[in-house]
């Protein structure tokens, strides 16, 4: 039976992991290269890189960052934040990369989803949607196949959160799905941060809506809160990142927990 | 040597990565004289199949691939590449395979998710040098659509379930081929190209 994943979130800016577990006996907290062995030793089924550096030159730096991990770590690694075009891309899976997760750049232009699965798989292709509810407002209508109308739940926002975009979410994400995405990493920003829960409508809609699995993220605080996400939210995966930086549980403590529950999990 | 064999199907960086980290010299390459002389060729693969086999064929590696197994060469494959072993798939449309081994690549039956996608269960159905080490039942990383669906059930070394319970893992002679990724499956994954590369070469 296909394992429910468990995926920590490492973010990333200048070469060095923010928010980095300091309780741990780690030399350094702050070394991608460190946390990443130290979470596959744990048990994390994948690794999730976000580059959050604002700078141009960032590019460079994680190529290095993908390189030295996945010389050292045997697990899926992939990597968002930033990347712009197919050369972006080619880039960072060619510097040790399984994936590449890309967010502002799909909504500016679709076509790189399906041109990026075309040249490198569709498996390669995360599609990062940010998710928000809409309020009961009227919305004006647009011509875009992905457009919000009046029944539209949630709202997909780019620039980190900052930039509404009138693209339903859930529409969106069926979009993406038949342009070749391989997964969505699917955020809730109502929930992210508030470590009260995933939103798990949002999770259920999209993920019953879609063939592609769905990652789950946002909002994780306790360990219930992930066995939600995957009963009540039917997401694939989940994803969390201050529950395992800060050390409130390990993965492993999760793994046993859901396990013990009756998910399968990879123990 | 372990010759990775490139044929633009990308992947090739992280199976490189682990041959050298379990103290092997690995060598990408697209060159026929080269991949001959090596001790074990590997045949990754990741990606849209179509384009696959036409740049086999382009680089002349579908005959060179054909050779090397006529002399009982030492050659993993891995997903795309357990695959290309096929007599023939039915992805984008039907295309000829490589014909190494025989039966049909067919797409994975509607009901899950599709990519089949994450850490799922091979279980083992005979005593084999490549599991050694490695319990049965050992998750392994699977990204994949389709499946090979073997006809010679005697060389499925491991099957999987997903909807169907599908070849995981195919032993003949010199040929072993996954359908997961060793080298995304941590250090059971690393063990398992541990014991190929430990069948034929001596360190």
């Amino acid at each position: 039976m296909l394992t429910k994943r468990i995926i920590p979130c490492l973010d990333v800016t200048g070469g060095r992991v923010v928010k980095g577990i300091s309780f741990v006996q780690l030399r350094d907290a702050g070394d991608p290269v460190e946390l990443a062995a130290f979470y596959d030793k744990e048990g994390a089924d994948e690794l999730v890189f976000l580059d959050i550096t604002a700078s141009s030159d960032h590019r460079d730096i994680m190529a290095d960052v993908v390189a030295r991990v996945s010389e050292q770590v045997f697990i899926p690694l992939t990597v968002g934040g930033g990347l712009r075009n197919l050369e972006d891309m080619r880039r960072i899976l060619e510097s040790g990369a399984d994936k590449v997760a890309i967010n502002t750049s799909a909504v500016q232009n679709p076509v790189l989803v399906k041109e990026g699965a075309r040249k490198f798989g569709s498996q390669c292709i995360v599609v990062a949607v940010d998710a928000k509810r809409r309020d009961s407002q009227a919305v004006p209508l647009s011509g875009s196949p992905v457009a919000v109308d009046k029944n539209s739940k949630w709202e997909v926002y780019i620039h980190g959160g900052r930039t509404p975009t009138g693209v339903d979410a859930l529409k969106w994400a069926k979009y993406v799905a038949d342009l070749g995405a391989g997964e969505i990493l699917l955020t809730s920003m109502d929930a992210d941060g508030h470590q009260t829960g995933y939103d798990n409508e949002l999770n259920r809609t999209v993920s019953e809506a879609i063939t592609i699995p769905v990652i789950a993220s946002g909002g994780a605080g306790t360990i219930e809160h992930l066995y939600e996400a995957i009963v009540d939210g039917k997401a694939d995966a989940v994803l969390a990142a201050s529950i395992f930086h800060y050390g409130t549980f390990s993965i492993k403590e999760v793994k046993l927990y859901l396990g013990a529950k009756g998910i399968p999990v990879r123990i | 040597m372990v010759a990775i064999i490139d044929y633009g199907a990308g992947n090739l960086h992280s199976v490189a990565k682990a041959i050298q980290k379990l103290g092997y010299q690995p060598c990408v390459s697209s060159q026929r004289e080269e991949i001959e002389r090596a001790d074990v060729i590997i045949f990754p693969g990741v990606g849209s199949a179509g384009d696959a086999t036409g740049n086999l064929k382009k680089l002349g590696l579908d005959v060179t691939l054909k050779k090397l197994n006529s002399e009982k060469r030492p050659i993993f494959g891995v997903c795309l590449g357990l695959q290309l072993f096929m007599e023939y798939s039915e992805e984008d449309g039907g295309y000829e395979c490589l014909n190494l081994l025989p039966g049909t690549v067919k797409k994975l039956p509607p009901g899950n998710k599709i990519p089949h996608m994450g850490w799922n269960q091979v279980n083992q159905v005979f005593v084999h040098p490549i599991f050694h080490g490695i319990p049965d039942g050992t998750n392994f990383y699977f990204v994949h659509s389709y499946y090979a669906d073997v006809k010679d059930k005697h060389i499925v070394a491991g099957v999987t379930d997903y909807g169907i319970s599908f070849p995981s893992i195919v032993v003949r002679d010199n040929l072993v081929a996954t359908q997961f990724h060793p080298e995304k499956s941590g250090d059971l994954g690393l063990m398992m190209y541990k014991n190929f590369l430990e069948m034929y070469i001596k360190k």
